[in-house]
C-alpha cells in the first residue's frame, strides 16, 4: 500500500450538556512509510481527538465517530473489532501523550510498565521479557538500575523517555506523538526531540507529530497539515509550506511568530478567537477571522485544491484564481 | 489614581461573586435529585414553623381510652401507648430535628471553623496544638463522644445539641484548615498583603469566601448526620426527656410494641429517612454545583 | 518500614493520653454521686463519707486523674466497677469480643458488598445497575442503624421467622446485627468506590494502558482499581469508627452483651470507671485500625513507601 495511514472524511463529535461539540469535521490525512507528518493547530482544533480516533480510544460516552474511514495498511480501522484493535495498539500503532507527569501509573515500576506492552504483543520468557525492557530503557537513556523505580522518582523529561520506550518497544509502524514536548522545559524539549528523531530513523517508523510549535515542525517533519476547527486547511511538504504558505490562516500563523531580526512593536495577531466547536461558523470555518473573506466563504465549504505539486489548500481564494486563470 | 484601580477591581470581584452564585444555582437546578431534596426540606421547614397549625392535636395530649389506634382518618398515623396522635407528634418532631441539626452543626461550624482557620493561618505551634486536640477528639467515635458529653451535661434538648455539635467540631476544623492553607499560599493573598491589607481584612475578604464551598457542603450533609446522631442518642434514652416528640425517642418507645403495632415503628423511621435523604441529596448536589470540575 | 510503624505507635501515646483526659473530665463533671448509688439513698452519712474517702473521691481533680493514670500505666489496672466491684478490665475483656465480632463482621459485609457494587457502577456509569444501586445507596446512608435493625427483626424474625433476633454466637445469629450495622457502610463504601474509580478511570495513565492494547478487564482491575483503593481504604478505616459508635445501638436492639451496651448501662448507673475504660478501649481499637489502614496505604502506594526506605 502506498499510504501507511489514510484518513478520509473523518468526523468525530462529542455530546455534551451544552450541545454537540464537532471536534473533527471531514478530515483528510495521509502518511507514508517512514514519513513524519506534522499536525499543526491551536488548542481545541481537534488534533488530540483525531489521534485518539485513529487508535479508537475516543471516550464513548461522550465522544462518537460519526463518519469517515481510517485506512491503516489498507484496512479500515473503523470496521475492526475491539480484539483486533488491541492487537494493533502498542504494537503497530503507538501513542505518546502530552503530559508525562500523568501518563504513567504511579504504583507500578517503570520497568514493569515497559514490560507490560511487550508482554501483550510478544511471546517471551520472563528473562527475555526483562532483558528486552531493560534494553528499551537503555535505548532512551535510562540506566537499567532504575528498572524497579517508580514514576515519581523520575523528572518530567525522564518520564517522557519512559513513555517513548513503551511506545517503541514493539517496533510499531506508526507513532502518534501528541505534543510530546510541550510540557517539558525548553532544554529538555530539545533532548527529547533529538531522541525521537534518532529512534525514528533507527526503527524506520512513521510519525504523526501533533504540535502547535512551528519550530518543532521545521526541525522534525517531512510534511505538514494545518488544522483548524476539525479540518485540514493546508497540506504539503515542509519546504513548500514554509516558503509559500497559502491559506490566510497559515500565513497568519507564520506572521505571529516573533522574529529576532525584525524590529516590531506589536505582535501580529490573527484577530478573533478559535470557534466554539458546538457552534461552528457556516461555510469556511475560518471566515469570521479572515481578512480576505468573500461572500462565498460564508456560505460554502471550500474544497481541497492542489495548487502546486503535493501542496493542497482549502480556500476559495485559490479556487477563484484558478477559475480566473482559466 | 492607584486607589481607584483597586476599588474597581473590588467591584469586579463583587460582580464575579454574584455571577458565580448564579452559575452555582444554574448547575444545581440541573440536578433533579437535589431539587427534590430542596423541596422536601422546604416542606419540612414549613412543617416545623407552622406545626401549631398543621398538627391536628398537641403532641402531648394523652387519651388513655384511645390507645393503640391503627391509622385512620381521625388519626392519620394512629395513636401510641398513651393515646397521643402520632401524626401530630411527628409534625412537632420535625421542629426538634431541624433545631437540633442546625444548631449542632452551627456550633461545630463556628467553633471548628474558627479553630481550623486559626490553625491554618498561623501555622507553627498553634497549628500543632489545635490539630493534636482535634486528633484526640477524632480518635473517639463520634457517637461515643456525644454519649459521654450528654451523660456529663444531663438530659435536655440543649445538651443534646451541644453534645452532637461538640463531637462534630474536628471535622469542620480540618476542612477549614485545609482550605485556609491552600488559599494562604496562593498569589492573590500575597498581592493583597503587598498592597497593605491587614490580616483581618485578608481573612474576611479572601480566605473565608473561598472556604465557604466545602464547609457548605459538609454542613448540609452534617445536618443530616447530626439528626441521625441525635436520634440515636434519644433511642438509647439519652438527651431527651419525655414527652418530647423526638423521632428517635418515638422509635425507642415503639420497640416494645413492634409485634402488635407495627405502624408505630414505621412512621418515625420514615420521617427520619426522608429528612436525612433530603439533606444528603441536597449536599451532593451542592458539592457538584460548587465544584464544576467534578462534573467532567 | 519498621521505623514508620514505631513512629506511628509513639504518636499514638499523646493521643490516647488526651482521650483518657477528656473522658475522665467528662465523667468527673457528670452529675450523680456514685457513692450514694452504691450504698443507697438512705445510707447513713458517716458510711457515705467513709466510702468516699476510701474511693479517693474527695481528692482534687488533678490528683484523682494522676492516680487513675498511674494505676493504668503502671499496673494496667482500670479500677473497679462501682456497681459490681469487679475489676473494670475484667468487665471489658468479657464484653469486648462481642463488639469486635460485630464490628468486624459488619465491616467485612460492607466491603464484600460495597466495593464490587461501586466498581460495577463506575464501569457501567449511568446504566440501570448504576442508577439503581446509587439510589439504594442514597437510601442506605439516610437510614438510621437502629431503625433498620428493627425492620429486619420485624421481617425476618417476627414474620418470616427464619432468623433469630438476639444472641451473637452462631453465624445465623450474627446475620441480622451485621447487616443492620453494616448497611450504612455498604452504601458509603459503594458510593466512595464509585467516585474513586471514576476519578481514576479519567486519569491519563489509564488511557496509556489502553493505548498499549491492554484488555479492559486488566485495565480496570490492575490499573484503575489498585489506584482507587488508596482513598477507599482510608474511607474504610474511618467507617470503622462509625461502626464502633453504631455498635452501641445495634447491641441494644439485638441484646448483644458488648462494650457499647456496657458503656450505656454504666452511664445510666454512674459507673464511671467502666465508662472510662470502655471509651478508652474503643478508642485504642479505632486508633489501631487506622494505623493498620495507614500501613496498608503505605504498602500499596509507593510514593509513601519511598519516603521511608
Amino acid at each position: 500500500m502506498e499510504n501507511l495511514l489514510e484518513i478520509k472524511n473523518l468526523s468525530i463529535e462529542y455530546v455534551t450538556d451544552d450541545g454537540i461539540n464537532k471536534a473533527v469535521n471531514n478530515l483528510n490525512l495521509k502518511i507514508r512509510e517512514g514519513e513524519t507528518l506534522g499536525f499543526v493547530g491551536e488548542t481545541g482544533a481537534g488534533k488530540t481527538t483525531t489521534a485518539l480516533g485513529i487508535m479508537r480510544l475516543v471516550p464513548n460516552p461522550p465522544g462518537k465517530i460519526v463518519g469517515g474511514e481510517i485506512y491503516f495498511e489498507g484496512k479500515d480501522l473503523l470496521k475492526k473489532e475491539e480484539k483486533n484493535l488491541r492487537e494493533i495498539r502498542g504494537n503497530k500503532i503507538s501513542m505518546i501523550f502530552q503530559d508525562p507527569m500523568t501518563s504513567l501509573n504511579p504504583i507500578i515500576t517503570v520497568g514493569k510498565q515497559v514490560e507490560e506492552v511487550i508482554k501483550l504483543h510478544e511471546e517471551l520468557s520472563k528473562d527475555e521479557l526483562r532483558n528486552k525492557a531493560e534494553k528499551m530503557l537503555d535505548t532512551v537513556g535510562i540506566r537499567k538500575e532504575r528498572f524497579d523505580d517508580y514514576p515519581h522518582q523520575f523528572s518530567g523529561g525522564m518520564k517522557q523517555r519512559v513513555v517513548i520506550a513503551m511506545a517503541l518497544a514493539c517496533n510499531p509502524k506508526l507513532i502518534i506523538a501528541d505534543e510530546p514536548t510541550t510540557a517539558l522545559d525548553v532544554t529538555i524539549q530539545a533532548q527529547v526531540l533529538e531522541l525521537m528523531k534518532e529512534l525514528k530513523i533507527k526503527f524506520n517508523t512513521s510519525m504523526l507529530l501533533i504540535t502547535h510549535d512551528l519550530g518543532v515542525v521545521a526541525e522534525t517533519c517531512d510534511y505538514v497539515s494545518i488544522m483548524y476547527a476539525g479540518s485540514s486547511l493546508e497540506y504539503g511538504d515542509v519546504e513548500k509550506i514554509y516558503n509559500n504558505p497559502l491559506h490566510p490562516y497559515t500565513i497568519g500563523l507564520f506572521n505571529s511568530i516573533p522574529s529576532l531580526d525584525e524590529d516590531k512593536e506589536k505582535l501580529d495577531v490573527i484577530p478573533g478567537t478559535p470557534p466554539d466547536p458546538s457552534n461552528l461558523p457556516t461555510g469556511c470555518r475560518f471566515h469570521p477571522r479572515c481578512s480576505h473573506c468573500m461572500e462565498i466563504c460564508q456560505k460554502s465549504l471550500p474544497k481541497s485544491i492542489e495548487v502546486e505539486n503535493g501542496h493542497f489548500v482549502s480556500c476559495f481564494l485559490y479556487d477563484k484564481k484558478m477559475k480566473e486563470g482559466k | 489614581m492607584e486607589e481607584s484601580k483597586f476599588i474597581d477591581k473590588d467591584k469586579k470581584y463583587e460582580k464575579k461573586g454574584k455571577s458565580q452564585l448564579k452559575g452555582v444555582w444554574t448547575r444545581l437546578k440541573k440536578d433533579k435529585l437535589a431539587l427534590i431534596g430542596l423541596v422536601i426540606l422546604i416542606i419540612l421547614i414549613l412543617m416545623a414553623i407552622f406545626a401549631n397549625f398543621i398538627a391536628p392535636y398537641e403532641y402531648d395530649t394523652q387519651n388513655l381510652k384511645n390507645t393503640f389506634q391503627s391509622p385512620s382518618l381521625k388519626h392519620l398515623f394512629g395513636t401510641d401507648e398513651f393515646g397521643r396522635d402520632i401524626f401530630s407528634r411527628i409534625v412537632y418532631g420535625s421542629r426538634i430535628s431541624l433545631q437540633v441539626g442546625v444548631i449542632a452543626v452551627g456550633i461545630a461550624v463556628v467553633i471548628g471553623g474558627f479553630l481550623g482557620a486559626v490553625a491554618g493561618y498561623y501555622s507553627g505551634k498553634i497549628d500543632n496544638v489545635i490539630m493534636r486536640i482535634m486528633d484526640v477528639l477524632l480518635s473517639i467515635p463520634q457517637m461515643l463522644l456525644a454519649i459521654s458529653i450528654v451523660a456529663a451535661l444531663g438530659n435536655s434538648l440543649i445538651n443534646l445539641m451541644v453534645a452532637v455539635g461538640v463531637s462534630s467540631i474536628p471535622q469542620y476544623a480540618r476542612i477549614v484548615r485545609a482550605s485556609v492553607i491552600s488559599i494562604k499560599n496562593q498569589e492573590f493573598v500575597e498581592s493583597a498583603r503587598a498592597i497593605g491589607s491587614s490580616d483581618l481584612r485578608i481573612i474576611f475578604k479572601h480566605v473565608i469566601p473561598n472556604c465557604l464551598a466545602p464547609v457548605i457542603v459538609q454542613a448540609t450533609l452534617g445536618i443530616g448526620l447530626a439528626i441521625l446522631t441525635a436520634a440515636g442518642l434519644s433511642f438509647i434514652g439519652l438527651g431527651i426527656k419525655p414527652p418530647t416528640p423526638e423521632w428517635g425517642a418515638m422509635l425507642s418507645g415503639s420497640r416494645t410494641y413492634i409485634r402488635d403495632y407495627t405502624y408505630m415503628t414505621l412512621f418515625p423511621g420514615i420521617a427520619i429517612v426522608i429528612t436525612i435523604f433530603a439533606f444528603n441529596v441536597l449536599g451532593d448536589g451542592l458539592r457538584d454545583a460548587l465544584d464544576p470540575k467534578l462534573k467532567q | 518500614m519498621i521505623k514508620y510503624i514505631l513512629r506511628r505507635l509513639i504518636m499514638l501515646i499523646p493521643v490516647l493520653l488526651g482521650v483518657t483526659f477528656i473522658v475522665f473530665t467528662l465523667m468527673y463533671i457528670t452529675p450523680g454521686d456514685p457513692v450514694r448509688l452504691i450504698l443507697g439513698e438512705s445510707a447513713p452519712e458517716e458510711a457515705v463519707q467513709e466510702l468516699r474517702e476510701e474511693m479517693g473521691l474527695n481528692k482534687p481533680f488533678i490528683v484523682q486523674y494522676v492516680n487513675y493514670m498511674k494505676k493504668l500505666i503502671l499496673h494496667q489496672d482500670l479500677g473497679s466497677s462501682y456497681v459490681t466491684r469487679r475489676p473494670v478490665m475484667q468487665e471489658i475483656i468479657s464484653a469486648f469480643p462481642s463488639t469486635l465480632k460485630l464490628a468486624a463482621s459488619s465491616v467485612l459485609f460492607a466491603i464484600i458488598l460495597g466495593i464490587p457494587i461501586g466498581i460495577i457502577s463506575a464501569v457501567k456509569k449511568y446504566s440501570i445497575f448504576d442508577n439503581l444501586s446509587m439510589a439504594f445507596a442514597l437510601i442506605g446512608i439516610s437510614m438510621p442503624v437502629f431503625w433498620l435493625g428493627l425492620l429486619l427483626i420485624l421481617l425476618f424474625s417476627v414474620h418470616l421467622k427464619i432468623l433469630p433476633s438476639s444472641g451473637y454466637d452462631s453465624f445465623k445469629q450474627m446475620i441480622l446485627p451485621a447487616v443492620s450495622l453494616g448497611a450504612q457502610s455498604v452504601a458509603i463504601i459503594a458510593r466512595m468506590t464509585r467516585s474513586s474509580m471514576l476519578e481514576v478511570i479519567g486519569q491519563d495513565y489509564i488511557r496509556t494502558a489502553r493505548a498499549k492494547g491492554q484488555k479492559e478487564k486488566i485495565v480496570i482491575f490492575n490499573h484503575a482499581f489498585k489506584n482507587a483503593l488508596i482513598p477507599i481504604s482510608t474511607s474504610i478505616g474511618l467507617q470503622f469508627g462509625g461502626l464502633l459508635g453504631g455498635a452501641v445501638l445495634t447491641e441494644s436492639i439485638f441484646s448483644i452483651p458488648g462494650i457499647g451496651r456496657l458503656m450505656v448501662d454504666s452511664i445510666k448507673m454512674r459507673d464511671f470507671p467502666v465508662v472510662q475504660g470502655s471509651v478508652l478501649i474503643i478508642s485504642i481499637t479505632f486508633c489501631i485500625v487506622n494505623l493498620l489502614v495507614d500501613l496498608y496505604y503505605a504498602y500499596i502506594d509507593p510514593r509513601v513507601k519511598t519516603q521511608y526506605k
